[in-house]
């Protein structure tokens, strides 16, 4: 048999070079007459050692990285395919300290399987968590989920068992699984990297999902900023169709489960669910008022679960291993494992997938290994834009929703902006009232206006006009925009603001620069 | 990428009018064919998909994806969220807009380069990230800006 030679086609891989990497090496390929065959992987989410390449060996895929079209003769002269020793040679990919201690659960499979191959799906595990649900009645399949404690992973925590009871109780001709692929918040990738690396655990957590309240039609609303996402996603559904695992009769249940990709096109609002359903039904991407939920009055009008795309993606491990496998990683209230992304000023960027309550402070050190500029930390932004700053004294803090709550934080979709101590902050605050004015959807005033009064008073402060009086402006915008937004853009976005007053208060008292 | 053709674009929408909620697959299948969404096409939206003209405009300026005129040649997008802000792209962007002679969201005079801002491509352990042609890149430092845009102009022709 050939032997295999992984080189990750993710969007993050390519972006340093991946192509031109396994192009270089299909050359030595060809030109040595080697048995070898290059496979294009997900990302194993260790972006500093990318485009990172592996070698299946008869004790485990070994890795060499971070690679270079110009290093891959030396990498066949060294014996790649026996997994011999090279400068770039980084050992056994399990091994490797980074990946070993996780618990990759929803990522069991991501970088290591060919993304658009069944087959390879189908012998890790893959559809074993659906022929499970094929097997339990709808409120069972709801019962299990809502027993396994899973919280959604869009932002906002709600548990998804319960959410899917409502859809399954609710009356309705028609009923919608969406998937919301809207990923908009800065720091994140777990969703590009599960559409890109492992589209079918997600097709097969909305067939799930399907049956579980009765839907038959399911959308997944993808932003267009992930071109490749929507690329593989799309040829995995033609694939899952073509093999009966989508359409009538979906994986041979009787059952009919159909599903689409739709793009976004450039709001961030679009990922509050709301909004993205008014945008899936060919509007303007605008807030609805909350009653109607959109599990009783959803897509067309109709009952729908809008789900993010890794809680749909953890679904099909929890109906496989078990409510109670799931149930027993994590701490508190948060149940399972958090994807955390570690991005922006980190030596080791990527995705760590881990049972909720590591601390922050683990997360960036013994994961990231503290800032890539190698200056000192200064301020921590987790879960998006909308997420607090958090100073070096809160690092202690355990991911976990309602300790993060309790810090005036927001674990949000788990992604963690690391800023070393060139950073000020009243920059940083400026831009989050300048990033919600710009996309505030317009329908209510305290974010419309209230952002573009918060980025003048803001500027004020930074020119050192009537500081003090400023800073109370600022301090009431802001009481105005918690209390009196229809939605968390408006309701947020004071949490980065004021966390970057309290917090950093000489960045805004300062000295005038 | 052609330029504007009010018959093929008429037949775009009329081949998607029949979708739920055919609005975005539309303009997004427009904007894929010609690079923008030319205004002429609003009435015949409009009357395909039985809504008001205003609705239509409304929808189309409501996102930041759709542009109302031809873009240039090629089209650099880069992040300016905050991942990508720790990491730098404020300078780096401050240098391709000097350079280019074009701010973000404009067109170069000689309708080389469209300049856009995006929020977040989802490489933000590569930070600063940009796209250029739909190519995604990581640690854009201004140097490799440079190369992309000096490689760009060398290609010249089509984007792609
Ligand atoms: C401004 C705003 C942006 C949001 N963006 C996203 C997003 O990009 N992806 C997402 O899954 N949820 C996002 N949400 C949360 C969704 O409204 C919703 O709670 C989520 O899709 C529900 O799925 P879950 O329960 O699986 O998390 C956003 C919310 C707000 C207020
Ligand atoms: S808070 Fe902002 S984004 Fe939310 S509904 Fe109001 S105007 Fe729209
Ligand atoms: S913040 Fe720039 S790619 Fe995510």
């Amino acid at each position: 048999m050939s032997v295999k030679i992984f080189i990750p086609c993710d969007m993050a891989a390519l972006s340093v070079g991946a192509d031109a990497v396994a192009k270089a090496v299909e050359r030595e390929i060809q030109e040595r007459r080697l048995d070898a065959v290059v496979v294009r992987n997900g990302s194993r989410g260790m972006f500093w050692l990318e485009p990172l390449l592996e070698v299946e060996t008869p004790k485990g895929r070994v890795a060499y990285g971070p690679m270079t079209p110009d290093a891959v003769p030396s990498l066949f002269e060294a014996g790649l395919l026996d997994g011999k020793q090279h400068a770039l040679c980084l050992g056994l990919t399990e091994e490797i300290p980074y990946l070993k201690n996780q618990e990759r659960l929803t990522f069991a499979r991501c970088g290591i399987v060919d993304p658009l191959s069944l087959s390879d799906y189908i012998s890790r595990d893959g559809y074993k968590g659906l022929q499970n649900a094929l097997k339990m009645s709808a409120e069972k399949i709801v019962e299990e989920v809502t027993n396994s404690g899973l919280r959604g992973r869009g932002g906002a925590g709600f548990p998804t068992g319960i959410k899917w009871n409502t859809v399954l109780k609710a009356q309705g001709s028609q009923k919608y699984i969406v998937c919301n692929a809207d990923e908009g918040d800065s720091g994140t990738f777990a969703d590009r990297m599960i559409m890109e690396g492992d589209p079918f655990v997600l097709i097969e957590g909305m067939t799930i999902a399907g049956f579980a309240v009765g839907a038959t039609q399911g959308y997944i609303y993808c932003r267009s900023e992930y071109p490749h996402a929507v690329k593989t996603l799309r040829r995995a559904i033609s694939i899952a169709y073509e093999n009966g695992y989508l359409g009538d009769n979906a994986a041979g249940s009787g059952k009919t489960f159909d599903l689409e990709v739709r793009m976004g096109a450039g709001a961030y609002i679009c990922g509050e669910e709301t909004s993205l359903l008014e945008s899936l039904e060919g509007r303007r991407g605008q807030i609805r008022p909350k009653p109607p939920l959109p599990a009783i009055e959803g897509l067309f009008g109709k009952p729908t679960v809008v789900n993010n795309v890794i809680s749909l993606a953890t679904v099909p491990i929890i109906l496989d291993k078990g409510a109670d496998h799931y149930k027993n990683f994590g701490m508190g209230r948060s149940r399972g494992t958090l994807t955390i992304q570690l991005a922006g000023n980190i030596k080791y960027g990527g995705l760590v997938e881990k049972a909720f309550g590591l601390t922050l402070r683990q997360a960036i050190y013994d994961f990231g290994g503290g800032t890539a500029t190698g200056k000192n930390l200064r301020a921590v932004q987790v879960g998006g834009p909308l997420g607090a700053y958090f100073p070096e004294k809160l690092l202690d803090t355990p991911l976990d929703y309602e300790a993060f709550a309790a810090k005036k934080g927001l674990v949000g979709h788990g992604g963690v902006v690391v800023f070393d101590e060139t950073v000020n902050l009243a920059k940083q605050a400026r831009f989050a009232m300048e990033f919600c004015a710009e996309e505030s959807c317009g329908k209510c005033t305290p974010c419309r206006i209230g952002s573009t009064r918060g980025v003048e008073t803001i500027d004020r402060i930074i020119k050192n006009e009537d500081r003090t009086k400023n800073l109370e402006v600022l301090n009431d915008l802001c009481e105005v925009m918690l209390d009196g937004s229809l939605c968390a853009l408006g309701g947020l976005t004071p949490y980065p603001v004021l966390s970057a007053v309290e917090h950093f208060p000489e960045d805004f008292h300062g000295t005038t620069a | 990428m052609q330029v504007w053709n009010q018959e093929r674009a008429v037949t775009i929408v009329q081949q998607l009018k029949e979708l739920p909620g055919a609005l975005l697959p539309i303009l997004h299948a427009l904007q894929e064919e010609f690079g923008y969404v030319d205004h002429s096409v609003v009435p015949a939206i409009a009357d395909a998909l039985n809504i008001s003209k205003a609705e239509v405009h409304g929808t189309i300026s409501f996102y930041h994806d759709f542009r109302h005129a031809p873009p240039g040649q090629h089209i650099l997008k880069m992040c300016r969220a905050e991942a990508c802000q720790s990491m730098g792209c404020d300078a780096v962007i401050e240098h391709v807009e000097n350079r280019l002679g074009a701010k973000l969201g404009e067109t170069t005079a000689d309708g080389n380069f469209t300049l856009d801002a995006v929020y977040c491509l989802g490489n933000c352990a590569l930070s600063p990230a940009a796209m250029l042609d739909g190519k995604p890149y990581g640690r854009v430092s201004t140097q490799v800006a440079d190369f992309l845009i000096d490689d760009a102009t060398r290609r010249g022709g089509q984007r792609g």
